[in-house]
């Protein structure tokens, strides 16, 4: 393979975006990596993947299989912005990895990774505090520890490949059920070429007393990250998720394209809390759906705040009678960025309910999009959807867009959907700023309240870290 | 393969040599409009048709969209226009593609220049404003193929030009009627207010109800400064038919344009209607009321651009759902970069009474600039039952409540007209319709 040295010093060179203060959070490291796919896509680089991962043969299949399906599908650009065809997909590295076996403890850790960690702000007692942590770095886990607790309940918790290994028996039932290879040309790519992700198993009646978090990051340039997650939830039992992500800023693009399948069996809960925030010359490109079976509730609450474009549609799919879907989205589009969020609900059985609140702040050129589907599609009884849609615009030049899709049949069901666009109160604005406040403070906090009933929702130390992201955001967006 | 290959790219009887009959009958007219009509021909022929992948068709049901089996040439009028149940006479009435019966409109008015005339007799007269405003606007809604089929089969239609500062208070009423088997008609009105002029201007659309016909309609509405354009469009299409209709407005400084559209007939009817307010103080209201039943599909996609500051849109569109219809409404909001203190809203509501019906609604926002007003909203739901049984504690037998229930579904849209004698006429047409 190709060098297996990078230099990662921060590249001054062109960027794409402009605007972007390419010295603000350059997390970035040298490492060494110890395989290496190199460049580009083809059944070599998937059977090379395959390969170092020492897979099955099924999966070799599955992998070579979803490479046609990937192949064969055309950009989704007859919706989706042309900003899709900037990516080149032969100037990716698809699979890199440190090559440690995930760890058990902290100690264990290389220092170097560690090192990284710390730069990232992962405060100190939080590590030893998280209720298990899939520090996913670059493509392996660099770092499993699921809380003592947590095991001796039965759950699983652990890296997906690993997991493929150990706990194929659960593992393939549910694995690719949910989210097809063919289902997007993303998640194709993603059957291709994943590694790394969680995989969570939580037995009946079980209910995980802590969040189960996972960090990870993009480290390398031109380094695309394809995790795949898959969490069980098994009769009765609740288990809440956390994922959060920052990435080291480059200047050419990278990729991101993670498959997450949730599967809520009858009466079991699922809390999925996403927190993204790419560097902004990241292409994210994320499929995300549950199944809920009956009384089943699965929840997204998902944040967007970097990557230069993010398309991303987290869904459930209710299919037991009485399953519910959440979807709480946040979205922050500040210059050169195209957030391109929403949500999906496909109701398939009586009596089942659904909501979603979305609200998108555009700063600068900004542009946010609200992209939704609601479907009723037989002859249901009892079904409800609420969907609400702010969109909040701080400059002249900032863009929103809203394309909603609702499709129902029968006359038993409730569908109501209603978005508003606004921008900042001048009144508001001059109030705070009457007070000795500053603009830009003054900007900031209106901000913080305009999300602020969708930010309580987020475990306490991410909606203090959504405030510092919106406030160092919004810095230089007022005058 | 190659049989659906065919089937898509079929002009049906559109062939040139049925063109180059339609257009042998438009000698003499001006240079410019056989030109375009050819021209128009040719993009016809050229552009594809609506495919899979086509947002603007999405939820649509494509593969009615067949121009096979449709007669070019008119075929006589079998059948007269009947009453029609609205006020007043029809100032033109239009029988496949040809006037048929015209009341002449007050002379005193004419004399001070309104006119209401034949396109044919327009390309005569008004030549210049007709090269201006006629098909004038760009195709932004997905039928851009069927506007040129339009341009380049339109025998005639109707022309209506308000002169600066004149108030007509009367409605001018068009009868657009198509008969016998198989034909296709190319309906159009093309009205102009001048400066502060006033008028209300209705479309009425309607077939015999024993065969099909392919009706492709379009209008121009040009409301200038000032002015006050109201427009009903009222589809009563056979309920075999294959409607589209291409609708455009253009709002100029501080003008108001009203557009009720009411859909009754047609087997698989598309609407579409584009609004464009072109300056500063111009408002569009856009009302739509639509009864769909049987197997029958109604497509409604509009539009509405703000391209200068402090201009208005607000839109209403009803369907009631009966049996296994389905319903498709696409909205779009644009606002551009310049036009701030925008106010822009647009509503779907869809009513469901059957178990079997199908709404879809997608409404859409996309603003780019950020000092504006702009909301939707879209719900589909049945009868609130809450309202149900309050009317029945008032002794109000169920079925009775139920209508009453649907019909006060409808007022909220009839009672934006002004013109009460319409509005009870409309109400009249649409209980009729509905059982």
């Amino acid at each position: 393979m190709a060098d297996t040295t990078l230099t990662s010093e921060p590249v001054q060179s062109d960027n794409p975006v402009t605007g972007i203060d390419q010295s603000a959070g350059n997390f970035s490291y040298k490492v060494d990596y110890e395989f290496d796919a190199g460049t580009g896509l083809s059944e070599k680089t998937v059977e090379y993947i395959s390969a170092a991962k020492k897979e099955d043969p099924w999966i070799r299949e599955f992998r070579l299989k979803a490479l046609k399906v990937f192949e064969s599908k055309p950009m989704p650009t007859h919706w989706a912005t042309k900003d899709l065809e900037a990516i080149d997909f032969s100037k990716i590295r698809y699979y890199l990895s440190s090559g440690q076996k995930p760890k058990r403890t902290w100690d264990e850790v290389p220092d170097d990774i560690k090192r990284t960690f710390e730069r990232l702000g992962i405060p100190e007692q939080e590590r030893k505090f998280l209720a298990g942590v899939e520090a996913q770095f670059d493509s392996e886990a660099a770092y499993s520890n699921v809380k003592e607790a947590v095991s001796k309940q039965g759950v699983i918790f652990m890296n997906s490949g690993e997991a493929l290994k150990e706990h194929p028996e659960i593992f393939k039932k549910w694995f690719g059920k949910v989210i097809p290879t063919g289902d997007n040309k993303f998640s194709a790519l993603n059957s291709a070429v994943f590694s790394g992700g969680s995989f969570i198993y939580v037995p009946k009646g079980v209910k995980v007393s802590h969040p189960l978090q996972a960090y990870f990051r993009i480290n390398a340039e031109n380094f695309g990250q394809f995790e795949r997650t898959l969490i069980i939830a098994d009769e009765g039992s609740e288990v809440t998720y956390m994922e959060g992500c920052t990435a080291p800023k480059f200047s050419t693009s990278t990729l991101h394209s993670a498959v997450v399948e949730l599967v809520a069996l009858k009466g079991a809960k699922i809390q999925y809390i996403t927190v993204q925030n790419w560097a902004a010359n990241v292409f994210n490109l994320v499929t995300k759906r549950g199944v809920a079976h009956e009384e089943a509730e699965i929840k997204w609450i998902d944040c967007n705040i970097g990557s230069r474009l993010t398309m991303k549609y987290p869904g459930v799919i209710l299919k037991g009678r009485k399953a519910r879907g959440e979807v709480i989205s946040i979205a922050l589009a500040n210059d050169g960025q195209h957030q391109d969020t929403g949500a999906k609900m496909v109701h398939a059985a009586d009596e089942t309910t659904s909501n979603i609140i979305a609200k998108s702040i555009s700063v600068g050129h900004g542009r946010s999009t609200y992209r939704g589907m609601v479907h009723m599609p037989k002859h249901l009884k009892g079904c409800k959807n609420n969907t609400e849609c702010d969109a909040l615009l701080i400059n002249t030049n900032s863009r929103t867009d809203t394309y909603p899709s609702i499709t129902v049949r029968g006359a038993e069901n409730k569908v109501q959907h209603e978005a508003s666009v606004s921008k900042v109160s001048e009144e508001q604005i001059f109030y705070m700023r009457q007070r000795g406040l500053t603009e830009a403070q003054a900007m900031s906090l209106s901000v913080n309240g305009f999300i602020n009933d969708l930010a309580r929702q987020f475990p306490m130390e991410y909606s203090v870290e959504l405030k510092r992201l919106i406030d160092l955001e919004m810095e230089g967006s007022v005058g | 393969m190659s049989t659906s290959t065919n089937l898509v790219t079929s002009v049906g009887a559109f062939s040139a040599e049925a063109f180059a009959l339609a257009l042998e009958s438009h000698k003499g007219l001006p240079s410019w409009w056989l030109e375009r009509k050819e021209a128009a021909y040719k993009q016809f022929t050229s552009l594809a048709y609506p495919s899979a992948t086509d947002e603007s068709w999405r939820f649509s049901t494509r593969s009615g969209f067949k121009l096979d089996g449709f007669l070019a040439t008119n075929s006589p009028a079998t059948t007269a226009a009947k009453d029609i149940g609205l006020p007043g006479k029809p100032a033109l009435t239009f029988v496949n593609n040809s006037l048929t019966e015209s009341n002449p409109v007050d002379q005193a008015l004419t004399q001070k220049g309104l006119v209401v005339s034949t396109l044919k007799q327009a390309l005569k007269t008004h030549s210049e404003v007709l090269k201006a405003h006629f098909m004038a606007q760009d195709q932004r809604l997905g039928s851009a193929k069927f506007a040129a089929l339009h341009t380049a089969f339109i025998n005639d239609g109707a022309f209506i030009y308000v002169p600066k500062g004149m108030e007509l208070k009367t409605p001018i009423t068009i009868v657009h009627s198509a008969s016998g088997a198989n034909t296709a008609v190319f309906p159009h009105t093309l009205v102009i207010t001048e400066e502060n002029a006033q008028v209300s201007v209705i479309d009425y659309f309607v077939s015999d109800s024993t065969s099909a016909h392919f009706c492709c309609g379009a209008n121009d509405l040009y409301a200038g400064h000032g002015s006050k354009l109201n427009y009903v469009g009222l589809q009563n299409w056979s309920t075999l038919d294959l409607c589209l209709q291409m609708n455009s407005t253009v709002v100029k400084r501080d003008a108001r344009a009203q557009s009720l559209n009411l859909h009754l007939g047609g087997h698989q009817a598309r609407h579409e209607s584009l609004s464009q307010l072109q300056a500063p103080g111009a408002f569009s209201e856009m009302l739509a009321l639509t009864i769909a039943s049987g197997e029958r599909e109604f497509d409604q996609r509009t539009l509405q651009i703000h391209q200068a500051p402090n201009t208005k849109s607000d839109l209403l569109y009803k369907n009631v759902l009966q049996d296994k219809a389905r319903t498709i409404f696409s909205g779009l909001i644009v606002v551009d970069q310049d036009a701030q203190k925008t106010d822009a809203y647009q509503s779907n509501r869809n009513l469901m009474l059957s178990d079997s019906a199908e709404a879809n609604s997608l409404p859409g926002l996309e603003i780019q600039a950020n000092d504006v007003r702009c909301t939707h909203g879209a719900t589909t739901s049945r009868v609130d039952p809450e309202e149900l049984f309050y009317l029945q504690a008032r002794c109000i037998p169920e079925a009775k409540a139920h209508e009453l229930l649907v019909f006060g579904f409808f007022e909220e849209v009839l009672n934006r007209l002004e013109d009460d004698e319409l509005h009870a006429a409309l109400r009249t047409i649409i209980q009729s319709n509905f059982n």
